[in-house]
C-alpha cells in the first residue's frame, strides 16, 4: 500500500507537468486545429534559458533562490517570445494550406529548435542549479520533496489561470469563439490572428514554467529533453480529448499516474516477464485501448471533421 | 495511362533506363559510399511510396509507418541470421517478412477504423514507440531481438550461388556489393512503382481516394470503408515489410535505433515534401531528402573553413539545423509539396477558403 501511494504521488508530480504541457498542445490544437511538434522543444528552451540565467546570476553573487526567479521569469518571456514568433514565421504563412503543411513545417522547426539549442548549449547534459532546499516530507509512510510540492501546487495555481483567462476575460472568450468557427468570429470583430498568437504565447509560457520544473525536479536539462515529454503530453491531450482544457489537465495526471503505478508494478503483474523499462508503453497502451471506446478522447466532444 | 507505346514515350523509357544503369558508376566515381547512400534513397522510395498509400491515398495520417519497416528488417534478421542459426532463402523470408507487417498493418489498423486524423496520428505514432520498446527489451527473459545491441552477421540477399556482397564480375563489367544491390533495389522499385501507378487507377485506388475526400459519402456510395482502409494499411504495411527485409540484409545489421520515431516523420516528410498522392512528386521527395542531409553533411566543414578559416560550428547539429530549416522553407513556398499532383494543386485554391478551420 505504501508503494501504491507512493507511486501516486511521483505519478501526481509528473502528471502536472505533463497537464502543463498538454495545455499549449490542446489551445493551439483546439483552435487551429494544429499539432504544434515543436511545443516540446519550447520546454526545453525554457529549461536551458533558466539554467544560463540562474548560473550567471548567481555566479554574479545574487543568492539562489532571487537568481532562480529571474530565471524562472527569463525563461518564461524568452519563450513567450519563441511561441509568438514560431506562429509568425512557421504557422502564420501557412493558413489555409493543406492540412498536413504545417505538420511537417512543425517538425522542421522542431529539429531546427534542437539543433539551435545544441549549437548555443552544447550536447553534454546540463545539471540544474538547486533552486529549493531540499526538504523532506514523510507522510502515511510516503516520501516527497518540496520540490514535488511546489510543482503541484505551481501547476495547478497554472491551470487555474489559465481556466480565469479562457473563461473569465474578453481574450478567453475571443478564444473560444475563435476556436468554434473562425470565420464568424473574425465577422464579429474578433482579430483571430492576434488571438491564435496569443494561444501561442500563453501556451509557451505555461511550457517554460512546465520546463523549469522538468529541469529543477530531475536537476538535469539536455537538448533532446523536450521531444519525449512533448510527446507525452501530446498523448495526454489526446487522451483527455484534443481541444479540450479539463482533458488536458486530466489526461495529464492520468498519464502521470498511470505511468508510475505501471512503472511499479509491471514486474508483479506478468510474473517479472516484462520489467520497468517498459515504462514507456503504457502511455500509448493506455491511449489506444481509451481510444478504442471512446474515439474522441475521455472529455472530446465527437467532432465531424475529416482526416 | 496513355499510350505506352507512342514513340516519344518510348524514347523517353529508354533513356531513363540507360540513365538508371549507368547511375550506379557515375555515383561510384565518386566513392562507394555514394552508392550506398543512392541505395539507400531507392529504399527510402520504397517506403514513401508505401505510405503514400495509406497517407496519399487513403488520407489516414500514419506516424508509425517505420514499425513496419522495422517488422520486415528483424524478421530478415532473425530468419538469415547466425542468432538463432536459421538461414533461410530470400524467396521464402522476403514473402514472411511482407506477411507479418501486413498482419501487424491489420492489427494497428483495426482499432484505428473509427478514429479521425489526429487521433489516429497519435495512435499509429504510439504503435510505432511500442513497437521499438519491445524491439529494445526483447532481450530478457528470452532472447529474442538481442535488445539494444541488435542484430549482426545478416545473411546479404543470395539467389543460389549469387551472394549481392564482394565484387563479381558480370558481362564484363565489375560490380561492387552496393552496385549489385543498386539494380536488386530498382528492379524492385520499379515493381512498386508500377503496381502504385496501377493501384492509384483502381477500383480500390479509387475507393481510397473517395475516402480520403469524404468518408461518410464513401460510405454513402457503397464503398465498404471498413475493409477498404485496413486494406491500406495491410499494403502499405508489406512494401513497409519488404523495404526492411531488404535493408536488414544490405546492412548486415540491424538495431532498435534504426527504427525510431524520427524515422516515420522522415517518411512522412518525404511524402509530403514531394506532393502527397502523387507518385513522381514521392519518389522526388524521398531521393531529395535522401540526398540533402548526406550532401550537406559534405559540404558543412568546407564551407565553414572557406568562411571563417575555422569550424565554428558543429557540422552535425548545422547540416540538421539546415535541413530543418529546408522543410520549413519547402513548406513555406510550396505548400502543396514540390511536385503536386494537377488536381491537387488545382484544388488548394479553393481550399484556401475553406481551410482556416
Amino acid at each position: 500500500m505504501d508503494i501504491f501511494l507512493q507511486q501516486i504521488i511521483n505519478g501526481l508530480v509528473q502528471g502536472s507537468i505533463y497537464a502543463l504541457v498538454a495545455l499549449g498542445y490542446t489551445m493551439v490544437y483546439g483552435i487551429m486545429g494544429l499539432i504544434n511538434f515543436a511545443h516540446g522543444e519550447v520546454v526545453m528552451i525554457g529549461a536551458l534559458v533558466s539554467i544560463t540565467v540562474t548560473g550567471t546570476l548567481a555566479a554574479a553573487g545574487m543568492p539562489l533562490g532571487l537568481a532562480g526567479l529571474c530565471g524562472l521569469v527569463a525563461a518564461i518571456l524568452s519563450c513567450m517570445a519563441l511561441g509568438w514568433s514560431l506562429e509568425r514565421i512557421a504557422y502564420r504563412p501557412l493558413r489555409g494550406s493543406p492540412r498536413l503543411t504545417p505538420l511537417i513545417t512543425a517538425i522542421g522547426m522542431s529539429i531546427v529548435l534542437q539543433n539551435l539549442a545544441m549549437i548555443v548549449w552544447g550536447r553534454n547534459y546540463m545539471t540544474f542549479p538547486p533552486l529549493l532546499p531540499k526538504i523532506n516530507f514523510e507522510f502515511a509512510g510516503t516520501h516527497f520533496t518540496l520540490v514535488q510540492v511546489v510543482i503541484v501546487l505551481l501547476s495547478a495555481a497554472m491551470m487555474a489561470g489559465l481556466v480565469f483567462l479562457v473563461y473569465r476575460t474578453k481574450l478567453g472568450m475571443a478564444m473560444r469563439a475563435t476556436a468554434q468557427n473562425p470565420a464568424v468570429a473574425s465577422l464579429m470583430g474578433v482579430n483571430t490572428n492576434r488571438v491564435i498568437a496569443a494561444a501561442f504565447v500563453v501556451g509557451s509560457a505555461l511550457a517554460a514554467v512546465a520546463g523549469v520544473m522538468v529541469g529543477s525536479y530531475y536537476e538535469i536539462a539536455h537538448y533532446q529533453m523536450g521531444f519525449m515529454l512533448g510527446l507525452k503530453a501530446f498523448t495526454a491531450a489526446v487522451l483527455g480529448g484534443i481541444g479540450n482544457l479539463a482533458g488536458a489537465m486530466a489526461g495529464g495526471v492520468l498519464l502521470g499516474i498511470i505511468e508510475a503505478l505501471g512503472a511499479g508494478y509491471i514486474g508483479d503483474l506478468t510474473g517479472g516477464f516484462l520489467g520497468s523499462h517498459y515504462q514507456d508503453i503504457f502511455a500509448f497502451v493506455v491511449l489506444i485501448i481509451v481510444l478504442m471506446f471512446k474515439p474522441s478522447g475521455l472529455f472530446g466532444e465527437k467532432t465531424g471533421d475529416r482526416a | 495511362m496513355k499510350n505506352w507505346l507512342n514513340p516519344r514515350s518510348t524514347v523517353g523509357i529508354a533513356l531513363i533506363a540507360v540513365a538508371l544503369i549507368a547511375l550506379p558508376f557515375v555515383v561510384g566515381a565518386a566513392g562507394q559510399a555514394w552508392v550506398r547512400i543512392l541505395n539507400f534513397a531507392i529504399l527510402y522510395v520504397f517506403l514513401a511510396l508505401g505510405l503514400n498509400i495509406v497517407v496519399g491515398f487513403a488520407g489516414l495520417l500514419d506516424l508509425g509507418y517505420i514499425a513496419f519497416y522495422a517488422v520486415g528488417a528483424y524478421t530478415w534478421a532473425l530468419l538469415a541470421s547466425p542468432h538463432f542459426g536459421l538461414h533461410f532463402p530470400v524467396w521464402a523470408i522476403l514473402p514472411i517478412g511482407a506477411v507479418l507487417a501486413c498482419f501487424f498493418g491489420v492489427l494497428l489498423g483495426s482499432p484505428t477504423l473509427k478514429l479521425r486524423g489526429d487521433y489516429l496520428a497519435i495512435v499509429t505514432l504510439g504503435f510505432g514507440e511500442i513497437v521499438r520498446i519491445f524491439m529494445n527489451n526483447l532481450n530478457s527473459p528470452v532472447n529474442i531481438t538481442n535488445g539494444p545491441q541488435g542484430i549482426t552477421l545478416i545473411d546479404p540477399v543470395r539467389f543460389g550461388d549469387f551472394s549481392f556482397t564482394g565484387t563479381s564480375q558480370i558481362l564484363g563489367l565489375t560490380l561492387g556489393g552496393p552496385q549489385k544491390y543498386y539494380f536488386l533495389l530498382v528492379a524492385l522499385a520499379i515493381l512498386v512503382i508500377v503496381i502504385n501507378v496501377r493501384l492509384q487507377h483502381s477500383r480500390i485506388g479509387r475507393a481510397w481516394q473517395a475516402i480520403r475526400e469524404d468518408e461518410i459519402a464513401a460510405k454513402a456510395v457503397g464503398i465498404n470503408t471498413r475493409n477498404v482502409k485496413l486494406l491500406a494499411f495491410a499494403m502499405g504495411a508489406s512494401f513497409g515489410g519488404i523495404a526492411g527485409g531488404i535493408f536488414a540484409a544490405m546492412q548486415g545489421f540491424v538495431s532498435p535505433e534504426s527504427f525510431s520515431l524520427i524515422e516515420s516523420i522522415m517518411v512522412l516528410a518525404m511524402v509530403v515534401l514531394g506532393g502527397m498522392g502523387h507518385i513522381p512528386g514521392v519518389i522526388l521527395g524521398a531521393v531529395l531528402l535522401t540526398f540533402l542531409p548526406e550532401a550537406l553533411r559534405y559540404a558543412v566543414t568546407p564551407v565553414q573553413m572557406a568562411l571563417f578559416g575555422k569550424i565554428l560550428i558543429d557540422p552535425e547539429s548545422l547540416r540538421m539545423l539546415i535541413f530543418g530549416l529546408a522543410l520549413v522553407l519547402v513548406m513555406r513556398f510550396k505548400p502543396a509539396g514540390l511536385w503536386p499532383s494537377p488536381e491537387r494543386s488545382r484544388e488548394l485554391g479553393d481550399k484556401v477558403a475553406e481551410g482556416a478551420k
